[in-house]
């Protein structure tokens, strides 16, 4: 698993996709910062938050896109898939090197933590919260788009669909609002990331919500490892 | 050391492997001949565990791959038809990534120099792999195969792609590396198997259609040792001369030669030299040899024709 992780994590950096990764989420985040603490003269970061769910909807595919469908394509896969790892060690392997890159972005925000505190005390207990919420909304985006990925041989597609699924989750709240079946609604309503991550930015660390992404994480990582399997039967 | 049994695969209708079984020994350089798209390296890729097979076994070393695939893939060193490399990395990089991922237990840095060593990419080593030639790509994918040195070597098509002098290299580094591991590799080119393996394997259409020892191959492949003559006189007469030589078991005329002369082919049993007789016999008629020569398919030939037949038997 280690092994896998570190050349992971590193490939990131060899390629341009960590920096420009970066780039793009401390741009955005900066921005609602700036626009809400400065202009807006808050000291508080739940609206940078409460924003960043768009930004981290279309960043997070383009982490993960690369992950099985690139080793698929050059090939490298039958050197992952002949070795005694097990596919647990190679998904997993993956998972933490994708979602190391994204940690390492989330960790801005205790930079605008220290902004605040030159103006006014910060609402240590909301950055914390939010922080651990925003973690684990990319970690469970990230194990979704690295399924993805695993399903096809092209980037391109694996972004793509990521990025719709990641959306489609996001819009799930305005779906509940037209539907009239009582159980679909409350179905929907008990899957829908918005609501879990929105209790985060409040400052409140809530264990349904620690439960359900730990829990769609776990999902998608076993259905990646199937996936793989299959492929391997097919 | 491999034991192969039955193995099969099917995609869908598609039978791309068909009831194939062998055996490769200790230290037994095995070659695996096939035209392309014979099933080759779907075999290889059963053997490694990166497929599975849709019935029949493979056991390395006592172990089954579907049943122990950790123990199996740790004896083997796969070198697949593209090698695996993450062409961003160094080469010193992607080996200790290799090297870390097999779990191989031995000195790290020690080991990764002794590889690079022997497949002579050391003076490579801090160069990305993108930048590298086919060549160097190629050695950096056989040091990947030898990393932990497994028991079991397999290669697909390892030379494909390479210059004259960089195939004679690698030729020379599986009949070396076949003294202390058992090799498979594949080929679709017969003059390299027969040149490296001390045992060949034709497939054809997902099956096994011959399995001999590389000297043996021919012989047993060829049939009845042939002649051609070149012989002056008249055709009828010859061909009555011929006829009634003990050991010969066939006649043809193949055509005229010059004016006065005719070829023939002449087949005989294996275990009688008909070439004293035959010069004797004409002697005596008083009709010339003009030319004698041995007439027996080469490898090449028989490799054609056992292809070629096993197609025809297919429509």
């Amino acid at each position: 698993m280690t092994a896998i992780f570190k050349r992971e994590l590193g490939s990131y950096f060899n390629s341009a996709i960590a920096y420009i990764v970066m780039a793009v989420f401390f741009g955005f985040s900066g921005y609602f910062f700036t626009a809400t603490c400065f202009v807006g003269n808050m000291s508080t970061l739940s609206y940078t938050f409460s924003n960043m769910f768009m930004i981290i909807i279309f960043l997070t595919p383009i982490i993960s896109m690369k992950t099985f469908s690139e080793e698929k394509k050059q090939k490298t896969d039958q050197a992952l898939l002949t070795s005694p790892a097990s596919l647990f060690d190679i998904v997993m392997g993956k998972f933490l090197g994708a979602f190391t890159l994204y940690a390492l972005c989330c960790l801005i925000f205790f930079v605008y933590g220290l902004v605040i505190s030159f103006f006014t005390a910060p609402d240590w207990a909301v950055i914390i919260c939010t922080t651990v919420g925003i973690l684990l909304l990319g970690g469970a985006l990230i194990a979704i788009d690295i399924f993805i990925s695993a399903l096809t041989e092209s980037q391109v597609i694996a972004a793509v669909v990521g990025m719709a699924a990641g959306l489609a989750l996001y819009m799930i709240n305005t779906f509940i609002s037209m539907i009239q079946v009582d159980w679909i609604a409350s179905a929907l309503k008990a899957i829908s990331p918005t609501n879990y991550y929105m209790s985060f930015t409040y400052g409140m660390l809530d264990l349904t919500g620690v439960v359900f992404f730990l829990s769609v994480i776990a999902l998608f990582v076993f259905f990646t490892i199937r996936a793989l399997e299959r492929k391997r039967w097919s | 050391m491999v034991e192969v049994k039955n193995l099969t695969k099917r995609y869908g209708k598609l039978t791309a492997v068909d009831d194939i079984s062998f055996t490769a020994k200790e230290g037994e350089i095995l070659g695996f001949l096939g035209p392309n798209g014979a099933g080759k390296s779907t075999t290889m890729n059963m053997i490694t565990g990166y497929i599975s097979s849709t019935s029949g076994t493979v056991t390395v070393d006592g172990e089954e791959i579907l049943r122990n695939p950790k123990a199996v893939k740790r004896n083997i060193g796969y070198l697949p038809e593209i090698p695996p490399l993450y062409v961003d990395m160094t080469v010193r990089k992607y080996l200790e990534f290799m090297f870390e991922l097999k779990k191989v237990r031995l000195p790290k840095r020690e080991h990764i120099e002794e590889v690079m060593r022997l497949v002579k990419i050391t003076d490579v080593k801090e160069r990305i792999i993108k930048h590298l030639s086919k060549g160097y790509r190629q050695r950096v994918g056989f040091a990947q195969a030898l990393l932990g040195n497994p028991p079991v070597l397999i290669l697909d098509e390892p030379t494909v792609g390479l210059d004259p002098k960089q195939i004679i290299e690698i030729r020379k580094l599986i009949k070396s590396l076949g003294k202390k591991h058992t090799v498979i590799f594949s080929s679709h080119v017969l003059s390299e198997v027969s040149a490296t393996c001390d045992r060949i394997i034709v497939i054809s259409n997902g099956k096994i259609v011959a399995d001999a020892k590389t000297d043996e191959l021919g012989s047993t492949l060829a049939g009845d040792e042939k002649l051609s003559l070149d012989i002056e006189g008249s055709p009828s007469a010859v061909l009555d001369t011929l006829k009634v030589i003990p050991g010969v078991l066939k006649i043809r005329k193949l055509r005229d030669v010059g004016s006065s002369a005719s070829r023939y082919i002449v087949e005989y049993k294996t275990d009688r030299d008909v070439r004293r007789d035959v010069f004797k016999a004409m002697a005596n008629s008083g009709f010339v040899i003009l030319n004698m020569q041995s007439a027996n398919e080469t490898l090449e030939d028989s490799f054609l024709r056992l292809v070629a037949e096993d197609n025809s038997k297919e429509v």
